[in-house]
């Protein structure tokens, strides 16, 4: 799906979500604790919603939201992103994109 | 003559006749009397209620000769002693059956009692080794009965089996590293204790299916265990921060990796727990949806249903941080370590578990 492809290929980190969806809150927290800005895009505000969807579980997530985006690439949904960041491979995937602090 | 009537003396009325066989003797006296007219001895004096109360069954040779007459018992007596001695011998016979059905059913009284004080002992050395017996039969728990869930009476049993089959394998490491094995029979007994660990995640995520709130009350686990609850089990982290020091020797970089998977962790659990009390929040404000004190609350309800599921997830989340946190301890260091680490960590759950069981019962102890 276009709108899909188009949000996800926006620079940096990029979280499907929903506005009810508390996971997607936690994930959403990790990364802002990793020092990076991600974008959410909450798609139960979004009249696509339902295709929005389909096209996210077609991209291969087990579950629509939360859906992670890292430079445009498929990193999958929560499982996989606290694996990745339990064995230290997050925290460099991010790292271009962290904001800088000081 | 005299008619040829049976009278049987019951035999409860027995004592009271318990010179029967002497009738017979005096049956003749008193035939030669009666037709003398002679005076009524004792014995029929004796002998008149008790026809009054004589069993049916035994008249049915009566009938056709009218009412039971007095004398007619002696007569009987007299010639028909066998079957006064066949019905004795019956008597005799259903009495012997009777004291031994009374001793087979002591005995079996007995064996259930020994049953019994064998279960309580049984239930006692569980308490003592620390674990959770639930089922209400636990006084030191809330009478917190689950066992109505189909789910969670499998989940409570299964765990049963999961404590006894973990206490197992910590001996086992413990006797595998005081002596020299090789790396590979270490290697085995490292792999099964990893896999007695997930086993557990996949139990608990089955019985968060069928009640979330159990899981997540740590109901399942003893008291000391409950203390460091965090989304239905412990905190990676914390468990890391207590193994750290009781490792062997380790390289720099080992312990480099160490410290940065304790910190991954600590992001991770803060991050799930910021979720947790999104949800809280979310929940609460559902709930109070409404006029509050309106009385109707149905909808309110139902939608909280939803919500709720949410749960769900976060329990399944928690134990994949810990099963993660399991999968980086064993990539970083070596099996001997491993054995090490997973011995030290099956200890620590031990103590915890005898703790709570000294706790329980410290008001019993006499001071």
């Amino acid at each position: 799906m276009d709108k899909v492809v188009r949000m996800s290929s926006e620079k940096g980190v990029v979280i499907f979500s929903k506005s009810s969806c508390c996971m997607s809150y936690a994930v959403q927290v990790l990364f802002q604790d990793l020092g990076v800005h991600p974008t959410v895009h909450e798609i139960d505000k979004d009249p696509d919603c339902r295709e929005i969807e389909k096209a996210l579980m077609r991209l291969g997530c087990s579950t629509p939201v939360p859906a992670v985006f890292v430079g445009g690439k498929l990193v999958g949904s929560t499982n996989e992103v606290m694996s990745m960041h339990l064995s230290g491979s997050l925290v460099p995937l991010v790292k271009p994109f962290q904001a800088n602090l000081c | 003559m005299n008619s040829a009537s049976t009278h049987f003396v019951p035999t409860s009325r027995v004592g009271i006749y318990e010179p029967l066989h002497q009738f017979g003797m005096w049956g003749e006296t008193f035939k030669n009397n009666i037709g003398n007219g002679g005076s009524m001895n004792t014995p029929n004096h004796i002998l008149i209620p008790n026809n009054q109360k004589l069993d049916n069954t035994n008249l049915s040779e009566d009938t056709s000769h009218g009412t039971p007459h007095m004398f007619d018992q002696e007569a009987s007596t007299s010639r028909h002693p066998d079957k006064i001695q066949r019905r004795l011998a019956q008597n005799r016979e259903a009495a012997r059956k009777s004291r031994l059905r009374k001793k087979a059913y002591v005995q079996q009284l007995e064996t259930s009692r020994l049953k019994l004080i064998q279960l309580e002992q049984e239930l006692d050395r569980a308490r003592q080794q620390g674990f959770y017996v639930g089922n209400g039969i636990d006084t030191s728990s809330l009478g917190f009965s689950e066992t109505m869930n189909p789910g969670i009476a499998a989940f409570e049993m299964e765990y049963g089996h999961w404590i006894e089959e973990q206490n197992k394998q910590i001996c086992e490491l413990r006797t595998v590293l005081h002596g020299h094995v090789t790396d590979v029979e270490l290697r085995s007994q490292v792999e099964n204790a990893m896999k007695h660990y997930f086993e557990l995640f996949r139990m608990k995520s089955a019985a968060a299916k069928a009640d979330v709130f159990f899981v997540m009350s740590g109901m399942w686990r003893t008291s000391a265990e409950r203390f460091f609850l965090w989304i239905g089990g412990f905190r990676p982290s914390d468990l890391l921060k207590v193994l750290l020091p009781h490792f062997d020797v380790m390289t720099d970089q080992q312990v480099l990796d160490v410290c940065n998977l304790r910190q991954s962790c600590q992001q991770a659990e803060d991050a799930l727990s910021q979720g947790m009390e999104k949800l809280q929040h979310t929940l609460a404000e559902c709930v109070a949806r409404g006029g509050l004190g309106e009385g109707n609350y149905i909808p309110q309800v139902n939608s909280a249903m939803e919500r709720l599921e949410a749960l769900v997830s976060f329990v399944n989340q928690a134990d994949h941080l810990r099963h993660e946190t399991l999968q980086q301890m064993h990539r970083i260091l070596t099996t001997r370590q491993a054995a090490r680490g997973l011995l030290a960590l099956g200890e620590y759950f031990q103590r915890l578990r005898a703790l709570s069981s000294s706790w329980a019962t410290r008001h019993r102890e006499p001071t």
